[in-house]
């Protein structure tokens, strides 16, 4: 059996199932584990495999957003993992747990890997609980939030005059119309662009609130094949972090995004999918900057100007339309994997990012089998 | 056992707060204790970038840097957001900018707050200067904000500083308070609401048939949700236990007394509570107990014997 086209790693490891919940702004009915549960079962079911024989599991999720100290412990019951399973996880987004399985998996520790991750952001206030995660000695303590953060990136953007207000508004609504698709999102369709939240922020640049998990089956090799028709093999993967400070960075760039593409080989061949983790229209501007998609990002189904053709960007809606934290970088991943599975896709780069301003960022490319 | 019914959703004010007591290198500490003297203080990186505010580490070169030199309290603004509603905690309570300024001598920038009349007064390029706060203490906050200011940069740039002051700060106290609305989610909203009736109810696993009370709505061994609704008890058997002698705080119980796991009858593992109707010396594993609920409790206030004789080990062996 021939592995994937390109082929940089020990052992060639592909993303064999996906699965969401629904985003919604508010789940006070469900605990965390209630909300979970149903998109690990979806997943496990989408391969045939059952919880005990998955090799290791790994999720991604934040206490501050409900509260609740260790939440994780109580999520993992939705899993089955007692007897104790091998297990981990990470207090940040799952793209970095897929992340972290992914590595587990090329060690030869596993040969498959259930990645979750889920954020209920419902139970607080996201914008002043996210303050929280900032240096907690020259910016907690003034409590800029997400918003005014990202508001003072797409401002040095209009600076720079990589975009304007009208070109921001056309990517929020370019993202909506396209998560019309998508049965999943929390905003689809036409969205008012609203009041400025933070100037030049207006409500429709920025994401919505809300909660949501999502899930994917890692497996390598023949196994992968076994488990999926098409896998959507992880051919690049590399994750880079920047100073925190937003006053240390050149806020219109993101050099981390480019030199984890570079990694990743996004750039060595051409992507024909770009599923970005942008929360912000804003941040959507420079990582297609940083990722060589080009276009402003302006019409449905762009970057027909990108030197590699016509690139859909966010054909899922992006994070615009859902962006539950800690779930939205992993369903990037899943996004694009998804695509490739039902072959609407061959080669696709995926996106995560974290901390204020796109302040770390990772990068994977997905290939199918030729056919 | 009972079919689950639509939940009625439960809600409680969730308050966190954490007041983290934090050190201060030798960077940050003459930073932060400079502005409490009106002093602003950078350090040099590797590259002679000048660094505002001081970092101990290169930010490109993680080696460590010390030199510090000390910058002027007037600036330009590199990048701005203008906030209409100021959230709470937030550097002014009136609408006012969120700004990056470069400090003249600095080659980085501070985010601050802007106080400015409003939207049309603030650009990029904008000259502005620190306006201390009446009161410093050697925080971050020491700036109470921005103002405008149309004087030119000054031509001097950063000058040396030993960082020296008399008491240094050496730490600080971040102070913060989150408030949340909980909801306990399906499971434990009818296990709260049983309570209510004085009654324990836990949930069945369909699976493993496995009882768990309380219910956290799936089966930790089976991975399924937990969806048939059983009750227990009342009575119920001691499995282990322990003699607490320190009071606790806010907590009227005289020490010593004894905390238990406790095997309801048809539960699948047990919960804990407190022994009370018996001296604490003669509690045993196999005490037959049951609840006392008291006016207005929303759970047992203890579990006191009952009189039975004691449940043979094999019983309960499994449940410890």
């Amino acid at each position: 059996m021939t592995g994937p086209r390109t082929s940089r790693y020990a052992r060639d490891v592909a993303v064999v199932a996906f699965a969401q919940s629904d985003h919604l702004r508010r789940t006070d009915e469900l605990s965390e584990v209630e909300m979970v549960m149903p998109v690990l079962h979806e997943v496990l079911a989408a391969t045939g495999l059952k919880a005990g024989e998955i090799g290791f599991t790994c999720s991604g999720s934040s206490d501050y957003l409900a509260g609740r100290a260790f939440s994780f412990t109580m999520t993992l019951d939705g899993v089955g993992a007692w007897p104790p399973i091998s297990e981990s996880h990470v207090e940040m987004d799952g793209a970095w747990a897929l992340y972290e399985a992914w590595v587990k998996i090329q060690t030869g520790e596993a040969d498959t890997a259930l990645v979750y991750s889920y954020g209920k952001s419902s139970p607080g206030s996201l914008r002043d609980v996210l303050t929280r995660q900032l240096d907690p000695y020259y910016l907690a303590p003034l409590w800029p939030d997400a918003v005014a953060l990202a508001a003072l990136q797409a401002q040095a953007l209009v600076d720079a005059g990589e975009t304007d207000e009208s070109a921001l508004a056309a990517i929020a609504a370019r993202s909506r119309a396209d998560a019309a698709a998508n049965p999943h999102a929390q905003l689809r369709g036409a969205v008012p662009q609203g009041d400025y939240q933070v100037r030049p922020l207006r409500t429709g640049d920025c994401p919505p609130v809300g909660d949501g998990a999502a899930a994917v089956v890692l497996a390598a090799g023949d196994l992968a094949r076994q488990l999926c028709e098409r896998p959507a093999w992880i051919t690049g993967i590399d994750h880079r972090i920047e100073a925190h400070g937003p006053g240390l960075r050149d806020l219109t760039d993101s050099a981390s995004t480019r030199i984890a593409a570079q990694h990743a080989g996004v750039f060595d061949a051409p992507v024909d999918t770009a599923e970005l983790h942008a929360p912000f229209s804003s941040q959507e501007v420079v990582l297609r900057k940083a990722l060589g998609l080009g276009g402003s990002g302006t019409d449905s189904g762009s970057g027909t100007d990108s030197g590699f053709g016509a690139v859909a960007v966010n054909p899922s809606g992006g994070a615009l339309a859902a962006n539950p934290m800690m779930a939205a970088g992993l369903i990037r991943i899943g996004e694009a994997a998804a695509r490739i599975h039902r072959g609407a896709s061959d080669r696709a780069v995926a996106h995560a990012t974290s901390g204020p301003c796109l302040q770390q960022n990772l990068v994977a490319v997905l290939e199918g089998d030729p056919r | 056992m009972t079919a689950a019914s639509p939940p009625e959703v439960l809600r409680a004010p969730l308050v966190v707060e954490f007041p983290f007591t934090r050190s201060l290198g030798p960077v940050q500490g003459a930073f932060l204790t400079g502005l409490r003297e009106r002093v602003v203080l950078g350090v040099k990186a590797s590259d002679g970038r000048v660094v505002v505010p001081p970092v101990e580490y290169d930010p490109v070169t993680s080696e460590e840097v010390r030199e510090l030199v000390e910058v002027a309290a007037t600036g330009t603004v590199t990048t701005w957001a203008w906030n209409d509603r100021p959230r709470p905690n937030q550097p002014l309570g009136t609408p006012f900018a969120w700004v990056l300024v470069k400090l003249d001598g600095a080659d980085t920038a501070l985010l601050h707050a802007l106080d400015a009349p409003g939207p049309d007064a603030v650009h990029t390029g904008l000259r502005v200067r620190v306006r201390w706060a009446a009161e410093r203490t050697g925080a971050i906050t020491d700036i109470a904000c921005f103002e405008p200011d149309e004087t030119p940069a000054a031509a001097t740039g950063a000058t040396p500083h030993d960082g020296v002051f008399q008491d240094a700060v050496t730490g600080i106290v971040a102070e913060a308070r989150l408030d949340y609305v909980y909801s306990p989610g399906r499971a434990q909203t009818a296990y709260i609401n049983a309570l209510s009736q004085r009654r324990i109810v836990g949930e069945r696993c369909p699976s493993c048939h496995k009882v768990y009370v309380p219910p956290r709505g799936a089966c930790p061994t089976c991975g399924v949700a937990t969806t048939d609704r059983v009750e227990v008890g009342p009575a119920g058997t001691v499995t282990t236990f322990c003699i607490v002698n320190i009071k606790a705080k806010n907590l009227d119980i005289d020490v010593p007394y004894v905390y238990a796991h406790i095997a309801l009858d048809g539960a699948g593992l047990a919960l804990h509570g407190r022994i009370g109707g018996i001296p604490y010396d003669q509690v045993r594993m196999g005490l037959r107990v049951e609840p006392v609920w008291t006016e207005g409790g929303r759970y047992p206030d203890h579990y006191r014997p009952t009189g039975e004789p004691d449940a043979d080990y094999e019983a309960y062996k499994e449940l410890i």
